[in-house]
Formats: structure tokens, sequence, C-alpha cells
């Protein structure tokens, strides 16, 4: 059954935390190796109701509060899951990473190919990303570029509440480190209004997404919009505005950055000839470059023209007036959609 | 030290009204005159006064993300932090940096939003102070959830080895953000810590300006003398959520109350009374510090929006490095602190 398919028929919609936690309960139940670590995860619940009502089943013994300290924190997870278990660490804001990141990058994400493949590290890193409430240069970034940059670790981006289910089901049951990022403005906090797309139909029985398949979220003849996270409903709404104009653009969601589902990006491509890349991470050295690359290397001749819509090169600023005109809105990929129309 | 203290609190008090204003009933972080997360300090200011009386504008101080009650015991411009935290154009760093990013290089402050990430460059001010022979030292304030950091750990081991002029204060106000100290460390006393490292520890207990005056003043003398960092421990507390807008479901009732039976202020205010004070002195310097507080607030809500613009400037330093002094076009400045 196709995936939109299945949301529609299900009678319940749930938030993006809820669809999370209820994939995080089911794996739970099911094996008792699978334990949730991080700061303020359990009485708290998750500063971003990643972790909201799991205590209660659970207990202090798998829902882990920790002292302040990321690399002891996050390094035991990679020598928990070494050890045979599958530990799930929370990194409260991805903008924290580098208190961490040795053990990340170094440990968990290089033990299995350092060993020649005798260690494996079933383990997920989650972390909260994106800005867009005014939270300044630390605490507002997404950073999905530097994950996916680094060889070793799996990263998924969910943007739906349907997305966000599978591809916890999946990421738990990898034996492999998976960096799992979730939007702080798609999880459905009473604090931090969500838009209306990621609240969708999630089936109560779990399910998983494959990683290395991007979804087709809007079928489109005229440009081919990729893009993931947050950004996906800000296509979307993009794609809404130009359809007024009697353009029709195809929006797709990239759902893992490793492994990365390039051929559908190439097929649509092929259809549409146009290619826009957005991102909410820099614009330099990131995913909007990789994408356009890869398209280049293996579909040069489909490529009529190309754009990306990303964060310059600036640290996320704290006014609100700079925070709008750094981060991309739906009237900038509008406006590069026609652009990569207008050599018509 | 008392107007110091009175300011951080009616500062407090006044940026909370505000802060709510456009986020009631519906509490949504991204609305009303005040941008992102806020972190108060009501309950800490005898830490911030305590310390900050011994200090000189050269002499650095690194805050977390708590940090108003401490910025104004340094002396930071009231009216442009104040204007940063409002987000205007003629903010301390032009509403680029907000309430947990606050640099004032006029009398050396400056603070970061991530845990005991403050520590390494007081160690790194310490260390400039020492190599060009000054008597100038840095404090590091951090909160007890930071203490196990391991930027903290080493930072004491760096200054204790190096033998540099810095003292660290631990402002244990009972929680990080959920979580109560007695779950995430086995030490009662935070300054314990110096133990692993060689250098002194102390600890203040009760909220006690007084006593924390006393003790800070011998950590700078020793700073500044030559003879090495210290690792101070104040209590202090917590009268409201670690940010605006949590509930705190997790803390009993029993210890929110007494929190706020817990209040430095009034404490150093009977010290005063006990110290013959007369009530209109006292009443005197309340009344200056509500006044300040209410300039410093109305001017920073006159102040202009940025430019959208302006948020491609400052990515690197401009002029850029070999450019004479007489390039550097002066930002204005406002307010008379």
């Amino acid at each position: 059954m196709a995936q939109q398919e299945r949301e529609r028929q299900t009678d319940r919609s749930l938030t993006m935390s809820r669809a999370i936690v209820e994939a995080i309960a089911h794996e739970m139940r099911e094996d008792d190796d699978v334990f949730y670590m991080g700061e303020d995860v359990a009485d708290y619940g998750g500063i971003f109701d990643s972790t909201a009502g799991l205590l209660e089943e659970f207990g202090h013994d798998r829902i882990m509060d920790v002292p302040i300290s990321e690399t002891a924190y996050i390094g035991a997870a990679v020598g928990a899951a070494q050890a045979g278990m599958r530990p799930i660490a929370e990194l409260m804001f991805v903008d924290f990473f580098g208190v961490g990141m040795d053990q990340i990058y170094n440990q968990m994400a290089k033990n299995t190919y350092m060993s020649g493949g005798n260690v494996s590290v079933p383990m997920v890193l989650t972390a909260a990303v994106g800005g867009t409430y005014n939270d300044a240069a630390q605490h507002s970034q997404t950073l999905y570029g530097t994950f996916a940059h680094l060889p070793g670790m799996k990263v998924v981006v969910p943007s739906t509440a349907y997305d966000a289910k599978g591809l916890m089901h999946s990421a738990i049951r990898d034996d492999d480190p998976v960096v799992y990022l979730f939007h702080k403005r798609l999880m459905g906090i009473g604090w931090l209004p969500a838009p209306d797309g990621p609240k969708t139909g999630v089936p109560e029985e779990p399910y998983t997404i494959p990683f290395g398949e991007a979804d087709v979220k809007r079928e489109g003849a005229d440009a081919t919009v990729v893009t993931l996270g947050l950004h996906v409903h800000r296509a979307l709404e993009a794609a809404e505005s130009l359809a007024d104009d009697g353009i029709d653009a195809e929006v797709i969601d990239l759902r893992t950055l490793v492994p990365l589902d390039i051929d559908t990006v190439r097929e649509s491509v092929a259809k549409t000839g146009r290619l826009v890349v957005v991102d909410e991470d820099y614009r330099s050295y990131g995913v909007t470059g990789e994408i356009i690359a890869r398209v280049a290397e293996d579909g040069l001749a489909d490529l009529e023209a190309v754009e990306r819509v990303a964060v310059p090169d600036v640290p996320i600023p704290y006014a609100r007036a700079m925070e709008t005109e750094v981060i991309p809105d739906a009237a900038d990929i509008a406006a590069a959609v026609r652009n990569v129309r207008s050599n018509e | 030290m008392y107007e110091n203290m009175v300011t951080a609190r009616h500062y407090e008090e006044r940026l909370q009204e505000e802060y709510l204003e456009g986020k009631q009933p519906a509490f949504d972080i991204s609305a009303g005159p005040i941008p992102g997360e806020l972190h108060l300090a009501a309950g800490h200011e005898a830490s911030g006064a305590g310390v900050c009386q011994h200090l000189r504008d050269d002499d650095t101080v690194t805050a977390p993300h708590r940090p108003h009650h401490i910025a104004i015991a340094k002396g930071v411009d009231l009216e442009r932090m104040t204007a940063e935290i409002f987000g205007r154009e003629t903010g301390l760093s032009g509403g680029k940096g907000g309430h947990m990013h606050l640099f004032d290089p006029d009398v050396n402050f400056a603070c970061s939003g991530i845990i005991a990430e403050g520590c390494p460059p007081a160690v790194g001010a310490g260390l400039a102070a020492k190599k060009r022979h000054s008597d100038a030292v840095a404090v590091a304030f951090l909160g007890e959830g930071a203490i196990d950091q391991g930027a903290f750990l080493e930072s004491l081991n760096l200054a204790s080895v190096q033998n540099l002029p810095v003292v660290f204060v631990i402002e244990d106000n009972d929680w990080a953000i959920s979580m109560p100290k007695e779950r995430v460390t086995d030490v009662e006393n935070g300054a314990q810590r110096a133990d692993g490292f060689d250098l002194p520890g102390a600890r203040v207990d009760a909220d006690d300006a007084i006593a924390i005056y006393d003790a800070a003043g011998e950590a700078v003398r020793r700073a500044r003398d030559g003879n090495g960092p210290t690792l101070l421990e104040v209590q202090v507390h917590r009268r409201m959520g670690h940010f605006m807008g949590d509930a705190e479901g997790y803390r009993p009732d029993a210890d929110k109350n007494a929190a706020a039976k817990r209040d430095s202020i009034e404490r150093l205010a009977a010290d005063l009374r006990a110290h013959d004070v007369d009530d209109e002195t006292i009443e005197e310097l309340r009344s200056r510090a509500h006044e300040r507080v209410e300039a410093a607030i109305e001017w920073a809500k006159e102040q202009p929006e940025p430019d959208p613009a302006d948020a491609y400037e400052d990515v690197f330093s401009d002029p850029p490095s070999g450019a004479t002094e007489g390039d550097r076009s002066v930002a204005e400045t406002g307010g008379d602190d």
C-alpha cells in the first residue's frame, strides 16, 4: 500500500513527538537491550517532548537522566552498543555536539571500520535541530551536513509523524550508528507551535521505513525541489503558491542523508529539467552542493537550471528581523523555482 | 552590593513582565517583544554582587546562560544589554547575540549558552594576564549542573598547573533544569572538585551575600597576588523555572516554597539594618535601582529593530586584521552607563 494511502486510512493523527515516542516504547517493550539516556529525558520528558511519558512505563533504569557530560554519556552509549545493547542517546541541542563530538565521530562512527567489521555500534543518537524561534547562534543550527559529511553514521531527518515513527523503528533496529535529527518546529510542542503538515495519520502497529528511500511529497512536472525536515513543509507551501501561477513543482523529501537516495532525485530532474535544493543548514560545503554535484555527475545533460536555497554562511542571528532574513521561507523557495524556470 | 542585587532582582521582574507580553494566554516562545528563550536569575543575586564587588574593569568575567545578575554586577552597560535582550540594533551585539550571548568588551564581560564553556576562555584570560605581567584576574561563573562537564574539570587542571589568576565560581541553585543535584553528582559540596587538582576550594552556604563577598575577596586577592586559582561554590536558589515557560512539573512544591523563603536580598537588608543602616538609606538605594532599571527598559524599547541585512555583517572582524585603528567606524552607543 502506498504510504500516503496508509496515512489517510489511519483514523488517528499524531504529532511528530508522539509518533517518535510510540516507536521507542514499542522497541523497548520488545527488546530489553533498548534504553534511552540523556539530559532531562526522564522526569522532564525531554525538553522537546522526545521522551514524554516513557518514564512512567519504563522507570529510571531504562529512561536515564544523566549528568551534563556529553563526552561521558555519548561515549558510554558507544560502549554499551559495542557490548551488544541498543542504546539511544539524546544530545539536547545539536549545537552542543562539540562537547561530545570526539566520541561521536572518532568512536561511534569509526569503530566498525577500524575493527575491520568485527565490532558493531548499534546505537541511535538523537538531537534537536533548527531555528525559527529566535534562540540565536548556539541553539538554532541545523548541521545536517556536518554529520552526513563524516563517514560511518547514518543520518535520518523526518518531516512528518508518519515518517518519524517508521524511521525510528528502523533506526533502533539498525546495527549501525544512526543520527536521528528531529526539527523542534515539527515536534508539536505546546510552547513551540508547529505548522499543520507534520501531524499526520500514524498506524498503531509498528512499521519500518527503509533508509535511503526519498519520498515524493508532491508530484510536479516543471521543477524539482529537493529538501528535508522543516523545509519540506515550506517547499510544499511554496508549491501551492506556484500552482496558482501555473507552475507545477515536485517536492522531494530526502528523509535520510546517509544513505542518500539520489536516484529518485535524478529521475525527477530527468522529468523536470530544473533543480532547486533547499536546506536550513549553511550554504557552503553542505547538502545543497552535494545534491547538485551528484545529479550533475550522472545527469548533467538533464540539468537545464539549478538553484540552491540555504542559510547564507552566517551564524544564526538572534533578533527576529535578521533570523527571518537568513532562514529560507516559502517565498524564497518560490522565487528560486521561478528563477530556474525563467530560461524558458 | 545591595544596590546591585536590588537592580538585578527588579531587572528580572521587569524582563519577566515584558517577556510574557504577547505570549499569553497560550505560551508561544516565538511571540512577544523579547525573542527566544529567557533564563532568569532571580535568587542568584548574591553571587554576582558578592564576587564582582572585588573586580575592576580590566578583570575578565565569563558567565553562563543565566547571566543578567553577573553582568549588572560587573558593570555591563545596562541600556545596551537591555536593547540586546530586546533584539535591537543598538544592543551590545547589535541584536545578533541575545540574552545568553552578551559581550561587553569595555568591562571584559562575555557569556556562552553552553554549559561550562565559559571556563576555558576564563583560563585564557588568566593566561594572558600572566603573560603580560598584569595583575588582572579572571572569574568563570558556572552552575552546579556544570561541575561534571569536561570543560570545567580540564580548566581546573590547566589553571592549576599553570598557576593562573582564575577564580571559578559555582552557583549552586540545586537544580540543573529538571535534575536535582543529588542525582547527578556524588559530592555534596561542589568545591570538593578542587581537591583533585591541588587548589583551594571553599563553599558558602545560605545565600549569604556578605559571606560570599568575604570568600570571593580572599580568592580574588590570591589570584591577583600571583598565587593561583581558587574554586568557590556559593549557595543560591532558583525562584523560577529553568527558563520562562518551564512549568517545573518535576519540582516538588516544598522545594519551590523553600526556595521562595530563602531571599538573599532580604537577608542582606537585615544585615545592613543590624549594622545601623537606616531604612531611609535602604529605601533610597532601592528606588534608585528601580529607576535605573525602568530607564534602561524604556530606552531599549525605543531603539530601532536591526536592518535584516545586518545579519551578513560581523562573521569576520571588520576591518580585517592589519587595518589601523582609525579605520574602525565607531558604533553608536546609547545610555549613560
